[in-house]
């Protein structure tokens, strides 16, 4: 067996590079997987370096590497597929010195879970929430992990930062993230123009949000 | 093989009352999305048609069940937790109560089969006394659709 943390070290480590670590966040940031150009566009990397970094990244199992066309034609002509690439579901945490707040978590959202507490779960969310110092709604939900993704009024959160727990326990997990974020609307300058709910679909985060002002058909209400 | 769902849950307070108000107002739309939710086979209805609140197997007043049949334990669980059931979920609480035994249980059986009421209720015993088993298991503990079935002896 490893030494504690081998794997997360090696991993995290891959990311010293200030070029592999720009890589990183931006084909995570894209959400769909990313061609050897398209990175090395963004980032300001030759493609020769860009593609590099990109399988070295793919070794350090921080990014997944396929195969797609990517010019949208199909059958002869089409050239050959290109190498893409996206990044991976499995978690990385490094603490130094060795803590297992994972392994508390677990213990206590059983627990939490097993004496029905819900109600008082969802109270102490939305008080931390509240209680949070927040310059704007974006900024808040970036910095606490949630990748927010703007599609015109309405919010998607890319990342569900509470992903094992929410997975094993959904409605106490999802339910205490509901009302943490509607604390944080309490909280923020800009907060009274959004609304979160509970709007589940494939991956990421459970709660979506939107801008009160901009109705179902993307126009603005008077 | 398709898989079998029983549910039990024991109300604060009768369904009539204020406190349980919105759980009855979202019934409608709920038991819609099952119906409407890939996998979906079959679910318990009391004699109105539309749901199963009429009915009190357990002998309890309070306590409601919930009885359905779905082609996969995933298509279970997409239901669940990935649409908006799982906001009526996440409000669990405000209308039921937590119970000391395990409330849900899930089994499989034979694709055209209907589950009676008699033998859920004894699957759910049976999980409550033995844990989970191939004849009657949870989401947490979950047994893989099997070659051949299971019965609670």
């Amino acid at each position: 067996m490893e030494p504690f943390e081998d794997a997360a070290l090696d991993a995290v480590g891959a990311l010293a590079d200030p070029a592999r670590r720009a890589l990183y966040r931006y084909v995570a940031a894209a959400g769909s997987s990313v061609g050897r150009d398209e990175a090395a566009g963004a980032t300001g990397l030759t493609r020769a370096l860009a593609a590099f970094h990109l399988d070295k990244l793919v070794e350090a199992g921080l990014l997944a590497a396929g195969y797609k066309r990517l010019s949208g034609r199909v059958g002869p002509g089409a050239g050959r597929p290109a190498k893409v690439y996206h990044r991976v579901a499995g978690e990385h945490a490094v603490h130094l010195p060795p803590r297992d707040y994972p392994r508390a978590a677990e213990l206590l959202a059983r627990v939490v879970e097993d004496a029905g507490l819900d109600r008082e779960l969802q109270a102490v969310a939305r008080r931390v929430g509240e209680s949070s110092t927040v310059d704007s709604v974006p900024l808040a939900l970036a910095a606490r992990g949630y990748e927010p993704d703007y599609d015109g009024g309405a919010v998607r959160l890319r990342n569900c930062p509470f992903h094992a727990l929410a997975r094993t326990y959904p409605p106490l997990v999802c339910g205490m993230n509901l009302a943490l974020i509607e604390g944080l609307l309490a909280a923020a300058p800009d907060g009274p123009q959004w609304t979160a709910r509970m709007d589940p679909h494939g991956g990421g985060c459970c709660v979506s949000l939107k801008l009160k002002t901009i109705d179902n058909t993307g126009t603005l209400s008077p | 093989m398709n898989l079998a769902q029983l549910n039990v849950g024991r109300l604060h307070e009768p369904l009539h009352s204020p406190r349980i108000a919105d759980f009855v107002a979202g019934l409608e739309e709920i038991n819609r999305l099952a119906e409407e939710a890939p996998g979906f086979v079959w679910r318990l209805v009391d004699e109105n048609g539309a749901n199963n609140t009429g009915l009190h197997p357990t002998g309890d007043p309070l306590e409601i069940v919930n009885l359905s049949v779905w082609q996969s334990l995933e298509a279970l669980r997409s239901y669940v937790y990935h649409t908006a059931h799982l906001d009526y979920l996440r409000r669990r609480r405000d209308w039921f109560v937590k119970l000391r035994h395990e409330h849900m249980v899930l089994w499989w059986l034979p694709v055209g089969q209907i589950p009676t009421v008699p033998d859920a209720l004894a699957r759910l015993r049976w999980l409550r006394q033995h844990g989970p088993t191939a004849a009657a298991f949870t989401f947490h503990d979950p047994y893989p659709e099997p070659d051949t079935l299971a019965a609670c002896p």
